[in-house]
């Protein structure tokens, strides 16, 4: 009999991988993909062609210096080369958005350690370092649908500035036909994405729905049409896409409910007292960093442990 | 079954777990009878406890059913000869476990004749019972080989009230306890009286998972009977869901019970005996033969004809598979239990033991598991976890060499029915890293050493 394989149990795998799970992320953000290039043109395709590229080559490249594995198989890159598109204005100059990409994945993610090692969100904070750097380029927003690429305020700027501009319809806002980043304007699209999600079982649906519902909770009191707070800025793309970052959010339960409920609570408090009009990418990075010790207060008790509630 | 106790099972509502594949592709196959073989080779330690000593030597001639290991150390059961024929050693194996242990080798005459001890115990109080029950070799057989009277003799201050029996078989691929209960029904029922009388209790559920439809009807026809008017015995359809049959499990989900950490199921009132061990006890007191034979599932991707094999104790693992009909492929993987926790064997020379319940043998394709990933840290492990641990925190703790971390994240309560590693999208080896993890902890100085200084 040729040698047996000896291994430690169990000898059974359900045969989910992590390239499965990012090529379900990658399918649930195809609606968003397809909502951004019929609402802000092929320029928005090219853009977003551009992260990915960007994303992927560094991470090739990057674990090559490092004489590491090759990991760009696991299509993590790609999931954040589209969700930093999707962050993005679609007039950004191209090469800032490869620089954007070289960042995520070299600076936030590969430097250290690569896949699961990351403490904050790459892509978000891809976004937050070009605005920081560009403020300009990175805030100058066009009408959808305009054929001449009118530059306009967002919703969420009309309203700080408070200059009377109209407001796009709620109809309007779900469907995507308001001035904003590529992705994070249709929330139809990416409210799919995030069923499909959840029905996979890919993500869990608390932190979206904590999220959400804090945002909601918080502009109520805040005297605010909590439909039009869910519907502007980046809350449907990040609450769905970004805070569920396996990596950078908590790993159990009620860590998650806290996760989730603080971003919201972040998100209109920068809104309503920041000087930036939108506070979603602070307000995640912001949780991703507070993970480890919201973790750690909200540790499972085993079962059969004193007091632990089966 | 009262309301009380529906209220028990609604809160008891599985958390945790995994949906693994059933497999149960032996599930309608009658067990055949494995003829004895020419050598049988009987380990001293087939059970949790003290080893036993031979209580025979090289050359002496025994018959079937006659005692060839004992101690006289109560938590450990004795060994039977499973062939009539002479012992032409006494060697030291190594067992799957890891543990080394003596073994008494029989060649066998082929006569099969029966030991004159062999006959029905005299049984006239509940110590003549127990005696019994030690005397008939009976341990766990589930898989942890626990003998079975010092389970049935609980600490004096000790109140059992209910008897649950395990038949919730989790496992994937393996039917042995469910061709028990098809095949051995009235033998589950008597011992389930006589194991009832003797402890006193006023309640015993045998809990099967739902995926056994004819086993729960089978069963159930004869648990509600006149001669129970109370209700008192019952059968419980359990959700098919891995693992539903791990003790701590089954009993929070037949009595909605939480079995403390680091307690035993006697600590909340409960005994829980497996389906087969229960009817092996009825056929004990009505013939004597003790624990000297065993139903064992062969199944796997290699093997060429799956079935359930009704093995003499000692029968060597290549034995069995010859008998069962070979391979249709080269196995890579020989597994003695489930796919779950089932140990991987190095060679097929190792012997049945009491409390194996399947030879599983795999073609490459199966054998091989994926290759290990970076942790992304989804969480499916710790959802999945039935003990609701953590395993990143523990396998965490387990690199940086922090015991008291590993306390902390409680890996001690971890039972490795593999849940986590099952789940994991990254192919992460955690029960290993669980099993390493729980090592530090035994091996590492008692902390409270500092405590006093300090």
């Amino acid at each position: 009999m040729e040698k047996l394989i000896v291994s430690s149990s169990p000898h059974l795998r359900s045969g989910d991988t992590t390239q499965k799970l990012m090529l379900d992320v990658i399918i649930a953000l195809c609606p968003a993909l397809i909502a951004s290039v019929v609402l802000f043109g092929w320029r928005a395709l090219l853009l977003e062609a551009v992260t990915v590229t960007s994303c992927v080559v560094s991470e090739y490249l990057c674990r090559k210096i490092m004489k590491r594995d090759s990991s760009i198989e696991d299509l993590s890159a790609v999931v954040t080369g589209i969700l930093l598109a999707f962050n993005l204005p679609v007039t950004l100059p191209l090469w800032m958005a490869v620089l954007g990409g070289a960042i995520a994945i070299v600076v936030v993610k590969q430097l250290f350690g690569g896949i699961g090692h990351n403490f904050v969100n790459p892509a978000l904070t891809a976004r937050i370092v070009l605005m920081v750097s560009f403020p300009s380029p990175m805030t100058s927003w066009v009408q959808p649908l305009s054929a001449d690429a009118v530059t306009t305020a967002t919703p969420l700027g009309i309203m700080a500035e408070g200059s009377g501009q109209a407001l796009p319809s709620l109809t309007d806002m779900f469907l995507g036909l308001r001035a904003g980043c590529l992705g994070e304007t249709c929330a139809v699209a990416l409210l799919l994405g995030g069923l499909y999600l959840v029905f996979r079982r890919v993500i869990s649906p608390v932190i979206p729905l904590c999220f959400m519902g804090m945002v909601a909770v918080m502009s109520l009191l805040m005297g605010l049409d909590p439909l039009m707070q869910l519907l502007s800025g980046g809350v449907m793309l990040g609450a769905i896409f970004m805070a569920t970052d396996y990596v950078t959010s908590p790993i159990n339960f009620w860590g998650r409910v806290v996760f989730g409920l603080g971003c919201g609570f972040l998100t209109m408090v920068i809104r309503q007292f920041g000087s930036l009009p939108e506070g979603v990418s602070f307000s995640i990075v912001l949780m991703n960093i507070l993970t480890p010790h919201i973790e750690r207060l909200t540790y499972p008790k085993s079962f059969g442990e004193a007091g632990a509630k089966a | 079954m009262g309301t009380a106790n529906m209220f028990a099972r609604l809160k008891a509502f599985p958390r945790g777990g995994a949906a693994v594949p059933h497999r149960k592709n032996t599930a309608e196959m009658e067990t055949v009878s494995m003829p004895p073989p020419e050598k049988v080779v009987i380990p001293m330690q087939q059970h949790i406890g003290a080893p036993c000593v031979p209580t025979v030597k090289v050359g002496d001639l025994v018959k079937v059913g006659q005692v060839v290991g004992d101690t006289s150390q109560f938590v450990s059961a004795p060994i039977h000869a499973s062939v009539s024929g002479k012992v032409t050693a006494i060697t030291e194996i190594l067992l799957p476990s890891g543990q080394r242990t003596k073994a008494v080798v029989i060649q066998s005459d082929g006569k099969q004749e029966v030991d004159a001890s062999v006959k029905p115990p005299v049984i006239s109080s509940k110590q003549d019972f127990i005696k019994a029950v030690r005397e008939s070799g009976l341990v766990g057989l589930g898989g942890a080989g626990f003998p079975a009277h010092v389970k049935l003799s609980p600490p004096g201050n000790v109140k059992i009230d209910t008897l649950v029996i395990n038949g919730a078989e989790c496992e994937p691929y393996i039917t042995a306890d469910y061709r028990e209960a098809m095949e051995n029904s009235w033998d589950v029922m008597s011992g389930v009286y006589a194991v009832k009388d003797l402890l006193g209790v006023d309640q015993v559920i045998i809990a099967i998972e739902n995926n056994k439809p004819d086993a729960i009807k089978v069963l159930s026809d004869i648990a509600y009977n006149k001669n129970d008017p109370k209700n008192q015995v019952s059968v419980m359809p359990l959700p098919s869901r891995y693992p539903q049959g791990a003790e701590k499990v089954l009993v929070h989900q037949t009595t909605g019970r939480v079995i403390p950490k680091g307690k035993l199921p006697s600590d909340v009132g409960v005994v829980v005996m497996n389906i087969t061990s229960i009817a092996f006890l009825a056929r004990y007191m009505k013939t004597g033969m003790p624990l000297i034979q065993k139903r064992l599932t062969v199944d796997g991707s290699a093997v060429l004809y799956p079935k359930n094999i009704l093995v003499p104790i000692g029968t060597s693992i290549h034995d069995v598979m010859e008998f069962a009909g070979g391979y249709k492929e080269p196995p890579r993987k020989l597994l003695m239990g489930g796919p779950m926790m089932g140990l991987a064997l190095s060679d097929d020379s190792l012997p049945v033991l009491k409390q194996n319940n399947a030879i599983l043998a795999f073609a490459e394709k199966d054998a091989r598991l994926m290759d290990e990933s970076p942790c992304i840290r989804c969480g499916r492990c710790v959802k999945a976890c039935p003990m609701h641990l953590v395993p990143p925190q523990a396998a965490r703790c387990y690199k940086l060499k922090d015991v008291e971390g590993l306390l902390k994240a409680n890996v001690m309560t971890c039972m490795e029915c593999g849940c986590c590693s099952y789940v994991c999208p990254a192919g992460r080896y955690i029960v290993q890293t669980m099993r390493l993890a729980k090592n530090m902890v035994r091996n590492a100085p008692k902390p409270k050493k500092k405590e006093e200084k300090a």
